[in-house]
This record gives structure tokens, sequence and C-alpha cells, in this order.
């Protein structure tokens, strides 16, 4: 058992999901040579690993995930720059609240991604489908969260503006948000899932651009490696978007 | 040493009142089931002078502090600052209030530099000031800590050197010391004592401590249990400059006990008042 003083160190959990990455691995890869798991329908994880020079050699990789991660880029900003200010917007009037909230949440688990040949013919087979598809299928956690953390703002510290006659726009940007941001961030979160599995997804339905058209052609082509070795890739572009939101938070809420 | 008290509502003769309350009604509700809070209050507060309402919970204590604060603005009769009657928040009225109230987000300094920051002060003088009022409240050295690395005491104290920082001509205060332990609560006593005599503020304190009160103010402004009227006004004739030690003495003694007089009264009432409640609750 690792000591106390090294389980709380910088490098534990680095090391910890490393390890357990690669214990996972061997463990499927074991599986799959001793035929517990058929071999034909997972791939061994080492011919996925041996893949992963072909395709960035063979399928413009850098090109794929440039096209993808600018997609997600556009995407996750959109959905901050809408939906936090519709979660001010349902907090402040509480008619429209009352209204659409139910709405909004149901619109979260809308299985939007079937809308697309809607998309399609709005705005054709381009990555402004992908973009407008992601943004509309991330903005309701959002914008929920945000209400939800607006709303549970301590009526003291608003009060404390209150005593110190500011305006509602002051309130908002000094008091209500920055006391807000715990909640709104778990709602970016929950966002930013929800935009990085649809831009995938909806370049894999419409067979366009970035890495979600990479794994539907080599899903087509039957290489089973290869289209594994794509997802790792995406996964990768996933862990850079929110190590990026990490910074972000960290920065913006020092230690509470 | 005699005990001056005094059934009048106005404050001694000689200096103008700075803040006065002059028959401040306010109702919850309408009709059978209306709570009245707050009944036809009437005292008044000298410039520099320490005046504390107590009463028992229910009494409309805080009530009272948010229609002085200008946080409730319907009621009837008047609060006025200056002569000036006021609506709304007032520029001259700096809060304290009884929950902790610093900004999570903000370390020490920027906690207490807020309302400059507000006022668009600059940055330089504004963290000159700050400092001044960090160190006024015994936080030197911890100004660049968040809240959350400070215990409640040191965080009131935050509360209170944020709104000392604009210099506000009243200083309104609702229960600051209730979260704390007692004695926290008696060095914190000594602190705003010696603020308030080193920068003559004029100061409201809403508390139901008797032994906080006593030890602190000049007057004390005894409330009824619901609904809540001025049962008399105590002059506290204890020597100043005075600190925790005074609660030894036998004067301060008197003093509660005087007062306990009135408050065992109200605060029975209010006993019955929330027991019969709840056995009216269990039987519904």
């Amino acid at each position: 058992m690792a000591s106390p003083s090294f389980s709380q160190s910088r490098a534990f959990p680095i090391l910890l999901g490393a390890s357990t990455f690669i214990g996972a691995f061997v463990a499927l890869e074991v599986l799959l040579r001793y035929g517990v798991v058929n071999k034909y329908v997972v791939p061994l994880p080492s011919q996925v690993l041996m893949s992963l020079e072909r395709i960035v050699v063979e399928e413009n990789i850098v090109g794929r995930m440039r096209d993808t991660a600018w997609e997600m880029f556009v995407s996750c900003i959109a959905v901050i720059v809408l939906g936090v200010p519709m979660g001010a917007l349902l907090y402040r009037w509480q008619p429209l609240r009352r209204a659409l909230l139910d709405w909004v949440a149901a619109l979260a688990a809308a299985p939007l991604v079937l809308a697309f040949p809607l998309f399609l013919v709005i705005f054709g087979r381009s990555a402004t489908t992908v973009i407008v598809m992601s943004v509309i299928t991330g903005l309701a956690p959002i914008v929920i969260k945000t209400t939800e953390g607006l709303l549970g703002v301590r009526s003291v510290l608003i009060n404390v503006g209150r005593s110190l006659k500011m305006t509602d726009a002051q309130m908002l940007r000094m008091i209500l948000l920055p006391a807000a941001l715990p909640v709104i961030f778990s709602g970016i979160r929950l966002s930013w899932t929800f935009v990085l599995i649809s831009v995938v997804g909806i370049e894999f339905l419409i067979n366009l651009g970035g890495l979600g058209q990479l794994i539907n052609d080599l899903a087509e082509r039957y290489d089973l490696p290869g289209t594994y070795g794509a997802i790792g890739f995406v996964i990768l572009v996933s862990v850079i978007f929110f190590m990026l939101l990490e910074r972000v938070e960290s920065w913006l809420r020092p230690a509470r | 040493m005699t005990l001056a008290s005094t059934a009048t509502t106005g404050a001694p003769s000689g200096q103008r009142p700075q803040l006065v309350i002059d028959k401040v009604f306010k109702q919850f509700g309408v009709g059978p089931g209306a709570v009245t809070a707050v009944d036809h209050v009437s005292f008044d507060v000298k410039p520099g002078e320490f005046v504390s309402v107590i009463g028992p919970s229910g009494c409309g204590k805080s009530t009272l502090f948010n229609i002085i604060g200008g946080l409730l603005d319907e009621y009837e009769g008047d609060v006025l600052i200056e002569r000036e009657r006021i609506a709304g928040p007032h520029k001259a009225v700096g809060m304290v209030f009884q929950e902790e109230s610093t900004f999570p987000w903000r370390n020490v300094i920027d906690n207490v530099a807020f309302p400059l920051e507000l006022q668009g002060v600059n940055k330089s003088e504004r963290l000159d000031r700050a400092h001044h009022f960090i160190d006024l409240v015994g936080l030197k050295g911890f100004e660049r800590l968040m809240p959350s690395a400070l215990s409640g005491g040191m965080r009131q104290r935050v509360s209170i050197a944020r709104t000392l920082v604009f210099q506000p001509q009243i200083l309104l205060m609702d229960e600051p010391f209730a979260a704390l332990d007692e004695q926290t609560r008696l060095l914190l006593g000594d602190k705003i004592t010696q603020i308030q005599q080193d920068l003559n503020q004029t100061t409201l304190l809403i508390t139901h401590n008797l032994t906080e009160a006593v030890q602190l103010s000049d007057r004390i402004v005894v409330m009824t249990y619901r609904p809540g009227k001025v049962k008399r006004i105590v002059d506290i004739d204890l020597p100043r400059p005075r600190s925790s030690d005074v609660v030894s003495s036998d004067a301060f003694g008197h003093y509660v006990a005087e007062i306990w007089a009135d408050l065992r009264e109200e605060a029975s009432r209010g006993m019955a008042d929330s027991e019969s409640a709840r056995r009216g609750g269990s039987r519904g």
C-alpha cells in the first residue's frame, strides 16, 4: 500500500491512471488471446496500438483531428455563449422559467441526432450542420445548471450587494455569476460531454470531415484495429478539451 | 452605581440624532393570518453612539434590521438618516449580516476592497485603505488567504472590515457573532468596542445576546415578543474605554439581571408560542 505522503503527491494520480490503463490493456489482451472475448468483434489491444502509426500516416489524422477539434471548439464556445445568458434569463424572469425549464430539461433527453436529415436540408452536408446540431444537443445542461446555480446563490450575498447599492449588471457580474460558478462549470462539463459525442456522432452519420468520418470509413472497411485506434484519437481530443476546461476553471475559481 | 433606565424612546438630549426610527410598523401577510413583525417602534441613535436592539427570537429584530438597511421598503412609519427618509439601501449605512457573507472567490484583501472597487477607487488607494481596515480588525498577515482558510470569527472580521472600508456613517449589525463560540464572541466584542471608539462609529447592533449587548452598548432597546414593540430603553452607564473585562464587574451583572427580568417574560411568551405551534403542527 502506498504511503500517505506518496498517495498525496502530484504524481500519484497520474501513475494510478496510467497503471489502470495498462492493467485494462493487458487484461483485455489476455482475454482475447485465450478466446474469452471474440477476436472478430473486439480487436487485440496490441493490434490497435500497432494500427496507430498506419492511420497517422495513411489517413491524414492530423488534418482530421484539426477538423474535429475545430468543430468541437466552436460548438463548446457556442454552448457557453448561448447557454449561460439563457440560464441567466430563466433565473431573472420567473414566468419564463416556470414556462420553459421543463421543456429545456426535456430537450436534454431528446434524441436530437435522429433529426439530422432536417439539419442536412437546412444547412447542407457541412461543418455548420455538425456545429448547429451539437450546440443544440449540448445547450440544455448548461442552461439548466446556470439557472440552478444562480437560484442557489445564498441570499446573504445578494443582500450584501443590495446593501452596497449595486446595479443589476454589477450584481450579475460581481456576485451572482462568481457565486454560481461551481454549478455552472458542472453544467459546462455536462454540455461539453454532449457536444463532443455529438460532433463525432454526426460526422460519422453524415460521413463528413474529421475523426467521425474516419471511424465510419474504417468500420466500413472492417478495419477493426484502425477503427478502435481512431476512437483513441477522439478520446485524445476530448482529454485535451477537458484538461483545458479544468485549467480555465482553476483560474476562474481559486481555492474556495 | 445607579442603573439609569428610561422608558422614553428618544436619545438623551444635547445632540441631534443621526438615525431616527419613528413609529415603524411592518406586517407580513393580509387578513386573519397576518403577522405583525414590528409594531410602531421608535427610537433614535446619536452620532458616535452604540445602541443595541435586543429581544427574543421572533420579536422582529431582523425585520427592523432589513427596514433600516433599506432591504425591506414596504413599511409604515419613517426611518430617517440625517433627517432624510430612506427608501432602499442608503449610502450612509454599512451592514454586517448574521450569516457568513464573505465572497469565497475573493481573498481577504479583495473582499475588503470590494466596496471601493464598486466606487471606482483606483487600485493602489483601495489596497491601502483595505490594508488599514484589515489591520484594524486584527487580520494583518492574512490578506492573501481565501475565506475558506479562515475561522468563522476571522471571516466575520473580514465582513466587518469590508463594511467599514467605505466609511459608512452608521454601522448596522445583525447578530454578527451569533455563529461564534463564547470566547471568540467576547474577544470580537473587544475588537468592535475598540474600533467603534477609535472611529467614533455610530453603531446599531441587533442581537438576542444579553451579555454582548451590555458589554458593547451605550443604550439597549428592549423589544417585546411578537408583535415587536419597544418595551423600554436602558442606558448602560459603564465606563469607556471598555473591554471584555467589564463582564466581571458588579454593575455589568446588575444590568444583565435587570434586562433579563424584562426579557424573560418576553422569551417565555415566545417559547410558549413556539411550543403551542409545534403541538398544533403535530396534531395536524
